[in-house]
This record gives C-alpha cells, sequence and structure tokens, in this order.
C-alpha cells in the first residue's frame, strides 16, 4: 500500500516535471556555438592576413574571444544569450571567460581580494586545476614510453 | 568553406555538451571540466588533431581546444627539454589565454556591475 502510493507519486512528480525540449535545446545549442566559433575563425583568418603565423593566430583568436566573452557579459548581453543557448554558450572559450565575470562581478561587495579576485576561480578554477593537471600527466606518459 | 567547417565543428561539439546537461544531471561547472580533460586526453591519443585541422576554429574555441593546447604543448615540450617538459609545456602554450582570462575578467568584473535580474 505504502510502495505504492510512494509509486504514483513518483510517476506524478515525473509526469509533473518540466521536460526541456531537447532538440530545441540542441538546435539553439548547435547554431550559437558553431556562430561563435565562426567569429574565431574569422578573427584568426584576419591574423593570418595581417602577417601572424598559424600559431600565433591561433592564440589571438583565444585572447579576442576571452575579451569578447567578459565584456559580453560585463554588458549583461552574454547571459541572455546562455539563456536559449545552453552549451553554446558555455562550451566554447567566451563560456570560460563568462564563467569568471559572473561569479566576480556578482561577489564585488565582499572586497576585491575575497570578492572579486578569489570568486574568479569558482567554476575557472577545476577547468584549471584538471586541465593543467592532465597535461602535465600526458607529457610524463609522454616522455617515459618514447 | 573555412566557416562552414568551423560551424559545424563547433556546432557539434556544443551539441554533445547539450546532450550530457539534459540527459544527465552534470552541471555546468562538470561540463566544462569534462571538456577539457576530454580535449587533452583525445589529444594525446591522436584524435583530436585531425579533429583541429578539419575544423580549424570550430575545434580550438570549444573548451576542449584549451584541452587540446595543454596536451599538445606538454608533448611538444617533452620533445626538446625532456620531462621537465611536462610540467612547462602545458601552460607555456595556453599562457596567453590564461592571462588573457585573468586580466579580462578581472577588469570587466571591476568596471561593471551585475544586471539586476528580472
Amino acid at each position: 500500500m505504502d510502495n505504492q502510493m510512494k509509486q504514483q507519486y513518483n510517476d506524478y512528480v515525473k509526469q509533473k516535471q518540466p521536460q526541456p525540449a531537447l532538440v530545441k535545446n540542441l538546435l539553439w545549442a548547435f547554431v550559437v556555438g558553431g556562430l561563435i566559433c565562426d567569429v574565431g575563425q574569422f578573427v584568426i583568418n584576419a591574423s593570418v592576413s595581417f602577417g601572424f603565423n598559424k600559431e600565433e593566430a591561433s592564440t589571438i583568436g583565444v585572447v579576442v574571444m576571452i575579451f569578447l566573452g567578459a565584456f559580453l557579459t560585463g554588458l549583461g548581453v552574454y547571459d541572455q544569450i546562455g539563456k536559449r543557448a545552453g552549451a553554446g554558450s558555455i562550451v566554447p572559450i567566451t563560456g570560460f571567460a563568462n564563467s569568471i565575470v559572473s561569479p566576480a562581478m556578482e561577489f564585488k561587495r565582499e572586497g576585491y581580494v575575497f570578492g572579486v579576485a578569489a570568486k574568479m576561480f569558482v567554476l575557472a578554477g577545476p577547468v584549471l586545476v584538471y586541465g593543467i593537471a592532465t597535461s602535465v600527466i600526458i607529457g610524463i606518459i609522454y616522455g617515459i614510453f618514447s | 568553406m573555412d566557416y562552414v567547417k568551423a560551424f559545424v565543428t563547433g556546432g557539434a561539439i556544443c551539441v554533445i555538451g547539450q546532450i550530457l546537461m539534459d540527459k544527465t544531471n552534470l552541471t555546468p561547472a562538470h561540463v566544462l571540466v569534462f571538456f577539457v580533460t576530454a580535449g587533452a586526453v583525445l589529444t594525446a591519443v591522436g584524435i583530436y588533431e585531425p579533429i583541429v585541422q578539419f575544423g580549424g576554429a570550430g575545434a580550438t574555441i570549444p573548451l576542449t581546444g584549451f584541452g587540446y593546447s595543454l596536451a599538445k604543448g606538454a608533448i611538444k615540450e617533452v620533445q626538446t627539454a625532456g620531462l621537465i617538459g611536462a610540467l612547462t609545456g602545458g601552460v607555456k602554450s595556453t599562457a596567453g589565454g590564461i592571462a588573457a582570462a585573468v586580466v579580462f575578467g578581472y577588469s570587466m568584473a571591476v568596471l561593471f556591475n551585475p544586471k539586476s535580474k528580472k
């Protein structure tokens, strides 16, 4: 009896939970993510035509995209894009910049050390920790086996 | 043609992220960590380089591209400087991006205030 009611209740909850419109979300993520990468491609192509080599151009592309992501977050535009785009605005490097500026801005009243500077890395910190640690492990493995 | 390839590649990577967010209970933070790690590992096993050759910015601008730069830098530095390169290579090759994130992130956060939530 008790179990049956639990089951019924669980079914009811499941039914009432908002189902994310998956196809629509995927389409938004694809289009916005693709467009952001195209902006990056434009910056890279422009850098190459100004005489930078491929590697420098790639760095310039990343730097410009980080600037744009941070600036648009400051203006409040990026979060508007993010409402629709989901992963399309989170996965590109502009989303990384967004994850730095958003909490830093939010916690400004806690000061410039423990507020802005510390909170900048609430999300970006884990990315750097896992990314850099993985690269070190890869380097060591490569060094040993080559 | 560059732009079509970048669009499709970047869009596809973001779609994978969206599926992870919708179909599992991963938060955006988990997705970001997963992508950077996946990018580094895929680079190490030689899968990501062809994707970069094909997709250009479509592969380097998503966070997997950050992992790609980290891993590629570490491997390259090990080749030239030996084992110590494992510690220096990754950060060296991504130094521009990391410094930009710190400087732009900090200055924008100081310059702007959060918009009131509606």
